[in-house]
C-alpha cells in the first residue's frame, strides 16, 4: 500500500456551515485521494437546518431538519464524532483533543463553530423558565415549559426575536410579549416607519410590543414571575427567551492564541485564514472585513472559498451581501442593499398604507439612476426583483416609484421578460451562491426544466426557498428564448394544450371521451386528461355530463353531481339565485334535511349546504327539492356558482340600481355553463359594494348611469382585485360583453385556471382582453355571443334529468350487489346540535 | 424427467354482479363477505380487475368511484380523495411508494363476473 500522504482536515463544528463545507469539499473529483475528513461536533444530532429551527414546533421532526442522513457521513468515509467538542489545539504538535480524550492531528483547521446566543448579565436569568433560542435541545425545553405556561415574553425585537415570540403563540400560551431596548423593532434592517407598520401587524397576529425598555431584573423565586425595566414598569410572565443577539463561539480559537476581537469573532482574513494560516474560520464564528455576517448565505460563500483554496484555486471571501427577507409567519419584512441611505446623494420614495399594512420605501441615487436600497414591510412581493435591481445596478425607469407601487395601469406583467434582461452573474440563489448563468446552463444544456431537477442538479431554491418563483421565471424565459415554446400539453396522452384540443374537438363534432381520445390521444387516459376532457366537451355542447361515456371521466365531484366529502359522503347545495329564497323553499331546505338527517350550514356563496349525504339518497333528497322548484346549484362544477348580491336600491338608503333583480338575471343565464374552472360573480347595488363583486371572476357596480363591469377577481388563496372592463354601460351591453368575455375564456384557458390567473398570463393584459372582448378587434365578438347562446340554449338542470332517468339513477349506489345498503364505512359524531364527519386518521 | 409442482388454488369463486352493472372504462363496488371489492370494467383493453375498495392513506372506502387509465402501459386508478394513482395489475400506489392495496382474481363468464377470495 502507498503511504497516506493525503492531508488531513478537521472541522470543528458540525452546523449548517461546517456541514456545507464538507458538502462542497466531497463534491470535487478525487477528493478521497487527497484529504481526509474528520468532523467534531459538539451537539448530539448531525447538522440541521437551523434557519428552519422553529418549524420543529409545527412538527417538522429532527430527522427533517437534518441537512444530510447521519449515514451520509460514513457513506462518503467523513468521520464524524458527535456529542465532543474539541477542547483544545495544540499548533505546536498540530494535534487537536476532543472532550472525551480523542487526539487527532491535522494539516488544516476549519472552525466553524458558529456563535451562541448573547446573554446580558441581567440579574435573575439563570432562573428556571427562563431560555435560549438556538438548537434543538433549546427548542425541546421551550416546548415541554410552554406546556404549562400562559404567559412569556422575549428580550429582542430582532429577526430572531420576533421568530421566536411568534413561536411562543403558536405553542399556545395566551400572551406574548416583545422587549426591545432600542425604540424600533429590528433595528437592523428597517426604519421607524416600517417598525410602526410592522407592529400593528404583528399586534393583529396577536403579539405584544414594548419598545424603548430596558431589563433591569428578572424577578422570582426559582422560577421566574416576572421582568422589571428601567422606568420603572414591570411585566408578570412565566416564561422569557433572551434572544438579544448572538456571540461567536471563538473561546477555543483564543485559548489557542488565534486572534480574535475584543469584542468577539476570531479574525480572518480574505482567504479565511485566521492569524495561524493552516486555521481558518468560517460562519458565524468568524469575522471578516470587520463583521459577523449572522446569516447562513455568507457563510455558504465562506465554504466555498476555502474549498478552493485547498485546491489551490485563487478565491477571495468579498464583503457580502445581507439583505434579508423574514420568514416571519404572517408578515412579510425584508430589507436590501442599504436601507437606510440618507443625504445630498440619494432620493427616499416611500409608500405607506396603513389600513392595509403596507411600508415601502426605496433609495435611489439623486440622478435617479440607480437603487441602493430598500425595505418592504405588509408585502414584500417585489423583494427578488429589487433585490436584483439593486445588486446589478440596473437602470431605473423614469418613475422610479413604479418599483413599488408596480405598474399601476396593469398594461405589462413584469414576470419573465424582466428576469432574461439580468446580467450573467446576478446571483438568483444567495443560500447557495448560485448565477443566473449556472441555472440557464443546466436549462439549456442539461435538460433540467423542472424545479425539480433543478433542485437536484444546481441546489437551487433548496435554502431559504425564496428564490423559487424566480427560477420557474427563468426556466420559462430560457426555454422561450430557444425558440421552445414552452408547450401546455394535458399530459401523457394528449400532446394538445386545453385550447388547441377543444378547437380540434369543436371542429370534429366529438362528443365521447373514446372518440377525442381514438383521434387525438394515445395510451388509456388519465385522472389529468380525462376531466380536461369532459370540460371541453361540456363546454362546447353542454350535454347531460353523466351520457354517453362521459360518467366515467367526470371528476370525484362531478362523477356523483355533488361533493365528496371526508367519509365518502356527499353534500347538496341547491341553487338559490343571487341568494334571493322565499320562505316556503327555505322551509323545504329544512324539512329534506330533516329527513334525510343532514348538517346544514349558510356558505360563503349565500345559499345553503346540506353535508353528509350517502350515495344512495342523492336521488331522492334531489327529487324532493326539484318538486319544491330548486334546481342544482353546481356546487360540485368547474361551472358558474354563485351571483352574489346585496339587497341594492329595492331597500338600501344608497342603492342606485336594482342589483338584486340584475344578480338573478345572471346567475340564470349562465348556470350550468361548464368552464376551465369554477366562476364567481358579485353584483353590488352601488359603490359601497357590499356584494364584494371586485373579489370575483366577473363583477358588476351599479352607477348613477348604469354599471362599471369587472373581471377577473379572485379570492381564494391568492386574492387578486377584478379589473374595470367597461363604464356606465346598460344591462343589455354588460351582457353581450360577459358572453364574450366568458365565452372567450372558456375557449383559451388551461385547465384549472381561474379567469384571474388566465389574465395574469396574458399578454397584453388588461389592455388586450379589453381590445378583443370590447372593441373586437380579432372581430370573434359575433361567434363568441352565438357559441354562448347556444350553451344557455342546452341548458338542462342535470339532477333532474338523473332523478328522471333510471339508467342514470342506479348509477348512485354503493354496492352495486346490494344497492338499499349504504357504506358501512361511513361514521359520524356529534356536533353540537348537529353532527359532522368523523375525522379520519 | 422434471416433475413440475402446481401449488393447490384455494380460491372462492364468489358471484359478484354482472358485466352491465359495471360502467364500461369505469368502477363499481360490491360487498363479498363482508369486504368491500372494487371491481374495475376496463372496456378499453376488454380487461377486468378487482381490488381493495378502500384506500389505504385515509382509510376511505370510494376507489371504486375513481377514474382509471393508464401510466406508460400501467393499468391504474385514480383515489377520488387526494388521486393518489395505484396499479390495478399489482395493488402499488404509483404515487407514493409507502402504499399498497390487495387485488383480487376476477373472472367474466356468460355476462357475470365472479371474484375470487
Ligand atoms: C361550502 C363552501 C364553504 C362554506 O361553508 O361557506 C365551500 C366549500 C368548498 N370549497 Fe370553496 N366553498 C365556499 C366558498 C368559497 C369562497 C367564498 C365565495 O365564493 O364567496 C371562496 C373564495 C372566493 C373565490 O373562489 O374566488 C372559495 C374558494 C375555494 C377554492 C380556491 C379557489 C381559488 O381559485 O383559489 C377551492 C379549491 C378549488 O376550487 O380548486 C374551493 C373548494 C371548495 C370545496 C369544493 C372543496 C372540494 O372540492 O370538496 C368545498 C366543498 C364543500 C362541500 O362538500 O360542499 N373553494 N370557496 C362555500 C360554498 C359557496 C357556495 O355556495 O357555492
Ligand atoms: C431560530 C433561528 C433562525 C434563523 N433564521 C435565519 C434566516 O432566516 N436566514 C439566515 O440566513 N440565517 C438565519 N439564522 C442564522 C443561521 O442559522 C446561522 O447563520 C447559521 O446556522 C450559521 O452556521 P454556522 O455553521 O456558522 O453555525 P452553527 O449552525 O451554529 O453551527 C456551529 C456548530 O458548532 C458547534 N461547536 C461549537 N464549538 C464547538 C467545538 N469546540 N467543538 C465542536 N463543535 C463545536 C456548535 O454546537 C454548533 O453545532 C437563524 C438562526 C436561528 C437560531
Ligand atoms: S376553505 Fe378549505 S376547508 Fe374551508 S370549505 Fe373551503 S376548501 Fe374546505
Ligand atoms: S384517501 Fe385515497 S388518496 Fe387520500
Amino acid at each position: 500500500m502507498l503511504a497516506n500522504t493525503n492531508k488531513r482536515v478537521v472541522v470543528i463544528g458540525n452546523g449548517m456551515v461546517g456541514y456545507k463545507f464538507c458538502e462542497k469539499l466531497i463534491a470535487r473529483e478525487n477528493w478521497a485521494q487527497r484529504f481526509t475528513l474528520t468532523v467534531f461536533g459538539e451537539e448530539p444530532r448531525v447538522a440541521y437546518d437551523r434557519v428552519h429551527l422553529s418549524e420543529y414546533f409545527s412538527g417538522k421532526t429532527a430527522d427533517e431538519l437534518a441537512l444530510a442522513p447521519d449515514t451520509w457521513y460514513a457513506e462518503h468515509g467523513i468521520q464524524l464524532h458527535l456529542s465532543d467538542p474539541v477542547v483544545h489545539i495544540d499548533r505546536e504538535r498540530k494535534e487537536v483533543r476532543s472532550h472525551h480524550g480523542l487526539v487527532v492531528s491535522y494539516d488544516y483547521i476549519l472552525l466553524a463553530t458558529g456563535s451562541g446566543a448573547f446573554v446580558p448579565a441581567i440579574p435573575g436569568v439563570e432562573k428556571e423558565g427562563v431560555f435560549v433560542y438556538r438548537t434543538i435541545e433549546d427548542l425541546e425545553f421551550i416546548q415541554s415549559y410552554a406546556s404549562k405556561a400562559r404567559r412569556g415574553a422575549v428580550v429582542g425585537g430582532g429577526l430572531l426575536g420576533l421568530e421566536a415570540a411568534k413561536a411562543l403563540l403558536d405553542l399556545g400560551l395566551h400572551e406574548a410579549h416583545v422587549v426591545e431596548f432600542a425604540p424600533r423593532l429590528m433595528p437592523r434592517q428597517i426604519d421607524a416607519a416600517g417598525s410602526g407598520t410592522l407592529q400593528s401587524q404583528l399586534e393583529a397576529l396577536g403579539l405584544t410590543v414594548h419598545l424603548n425598555k430596558n431589563t433591569q431584573e428578572i424577578i422570582g423565586g426559582d422560577a421566574i414571575e416576572g421582568m422589571r425595566f428601567a422606568d420603572g414598569s414591570a411585566l408578570d410572565v412565566d416564561m422569557l427567551i433572551i434572544s438579544a443577539g448572538i456571540r461567536p463561539r471563538d473561546e477555543l480559537a483564543k485559548r489557542a492564541g488565534l486572534e480574535t476581537h475584543p469584542r468577539g469573532g476570531i479574525v480572518v482574513n480574505d482567504h479565511l485564514q485566521t492569524s495561524d494560516p493552516d486555521i481558518f474560520a468560517i460562519g458565524e464564528c468568524a469575522l471578516a472585513h470587520q463583521m459577523i455576517y449572522g446569516l447562513v448565505a455568507p457563510g455558504y460563500e465562506m465554504a466555498a472559498v476555502v474549498v478552493a483554496r485547498l485546491f489551490g484555486e485563487e478565491k477571495k471571501f468579498k464583503p457580502f451581501d445581507m439583505s434579508t427577507k423574514l420568514k416571519l409567519i404572517g408578515v412579510d419584512v425584508a430589507s436590501f442593499g442599504n436601507p437606510f441611505a440618507e443625504g445630498p446623494d440619494c432620493r427616499t420614495v416611500t409608500y405607506e398604507n396603513k389600513a392595509k399594512g403596507i411600508y415601502k420605501r426605496i433609495n435611489i441615487t439623486a440622478d435617479g439612476k440607480e437603487l441602493l436600497g430598500g425595505i418592504l414591510v405588509g408585502d414584500a412581493e417585489q423583494y427578488n426583483g429589487l433585490l436584483q435591481t439593486c445588486k446589478n445596478k440596473t437602470i431605473l425607469p423614469p418613475d422610479p416609484e413604479d418599483l413599488i407601487l408596480g405598474l399601476r395601469g396593469g398594461e405589462e406583467t413584469a414576470g419573465a421578460a424582466g428576469i432574461m434582461s439580468l446580467p450573467d452573474d446576478a446571483l438568483i440563489c444567495s443560500c447557495e451562491a448560485i448565477t443566473k448563468a449556472a441555472i440557464c446552463n443546466e436549462i439549456t444544456n442539461n435538460g433540467c426544466t423542472t424545479i425539480d431537477q433543478l433542485k437536484k442538479s444546481t441546489k437551487a431554491c433548496t435554502g431559504c426557498g425564496g428564490c423559487t418563483p424566480l427560477v420557474k421565471d427563468l426556466i420559462q424565459g430560457v426555454l422561450k428564448q430557444q425558440g421552445l415554446y414552452v408547450r401546455n400539453v394535458l399530459c401523457e396522452h394528449f400532446d394538445y394544450s386545453r385550447q388547441e384540443l377543444l378547437d380540434l374537438v369543436r371542429i370534429n363534432g366529438l362528443k365521447t371521451y373514446g372518440g377525442v381520445l381514438n383521434q387525438f390521444g394515445k395510451g388509456d387516459g388519465c385522472e389529468v386528461c380525462k376531466p380536461a376532457v369532459a370540460s371541453i366537451l361540456a363546454s362546447l355542447w353542454n350535454e347531460n355530463i353523466l351520457e354517453k361515456d362521459r360518467a366515467t371521466i367526470q371528476d370525484s365531484n362531478d362523477r356523483f353531481l355533488a361533493n365528496i366529502q371526508k367519509g365518502g359522503t356527499y353534500s347538496v347545495v341547491p341553487r338559490i339565485p343571487g341568494g334571493e329564497i322565499t320562505p316556503d323553499k327555505l322551509i323545504v331546505i329544512g324539512q329534506v334535511a330533516k329527513k334525510y338527517d343532514l348538517y346544514t350550514k349558510i356558505t360563503g356563496g349565500q345559499r345553503i349546504d346540506l353535508f353528509g349525504a350517502h350515495l344512495n339518497d342523492l336521488p331522492k333528497i334531489w327529487e324532493e327539492l326539484i318538486d319544491a322548484g330548486f334546481e342544482s346549484g353546481h356546487a360540485y362544477g368547474k361551472a358558474l356558482r354563485t351571483v352574489k348580491s346585496c339587497v341594492g336600491s329595492t331597500w338600501c338608503r344608497y342603492g342606485v340600481q336594482d342589483s338584486v333583480s340584475f344578480a338573478v338575471e345572471v346567475e340564470e343565464r349562465y348556470k350550468g355553463i361548464r368552464s376551465p374552472h369554477k366562476l364567481k360573480s358579485g353584483v353590488s347595488g352601488c359603490i359601497r359594494e357590499c356584494a364584494e363583486a371586485q373579489s370575483k371572476d366577473f363583477g358588476i357596480i351599479a352607477t348613477e348611469k348604469g354599471w362599471n363591469l369587472y373581471v377577473c377577481g379572485n379570492g381564494g388563496s391568492k386574492p387578486q382585485h377584478a379589473q374595470l372592463l367597461a363604464t356606465d354601460i346598460d344591462k343589455e351591453t354588460c351582457i353581450r360583453l360577459l358572453d364574450r368575455f366568458l365565452m372567450f375564456y372558456i375557449k383559451t384557458a388551461d385547465p384549472l385556471t381561474r379567469t384571474a390567473t388566465w389574465l395574469n398570463k396574458m399578454e397584453g393584459g388588461i389592455t388586450y382582453l379589453k381590445a378583443v372582448v370590447v372593441d373586437d378587434v380579432l372581430g370573434i365578438a359575433a361567434e363568441l355571443e352565438r357559441e354562448m347562446q347556444t350553451l344557455i340554449d342546452n341548458y338542462a338542470c342535470e339532477w333532474k334529468e338523473v332523478v328522471e332517468n333510471p339508467h342514470l339513477r342506479k348509477r348512485f349506489t354503493h354496492f352495486i350487489n346490494a344497492p338499499e345498503q349504504k357504506d358501512p364505512a361511513v361514521q359520524f359524531e356529534p356536533l353540537r346540535t348537529q353532527k359532522r364527519a368523523k375525522e379520519w386518521k | 424427467m422434471e416433475s413440475i409442482v402446481i401449488e393447490r388454488e384455494e380460491i372462492t369463486w364468489h358471484l359478484a354482479c354482472h358485466v352491465a352493472d359495471v360502467p364500461a372504462d369505469g368502477g363499481a363496488c360490491v360487498l363479498i363477505e363482508d369486504r368491500q371489492i372494487a371491481i374495475f370494467n376496463y372496456a378499453r383493453r376488454g380487461e377486468w380487475y378487482a381490488t381493495d375498495n378502500e384506500c389505504p392513506h385515509r382509510q376511505q372506502t370510494a376507489l371504486a368511484r375513481g377514474m382509471i387509465g393508464s401510466q406508460g402501459d400501467e393499468p391504474k386508478v385514480a383515489c377520488p380523495f387526494h388521486k393518489k394513482t395505484f396499479s390495478l395489475k399489482t395493488g402499488q400506489c404509483l404515487t407514493d411508494a409507502e402504499y399498497r392495496i390487495r387485488t383480487y382474481p376476477i373472472r367474466v363468464e356468460a355476462g357475470l363476473v365472479y371474484i375470487g377470495l
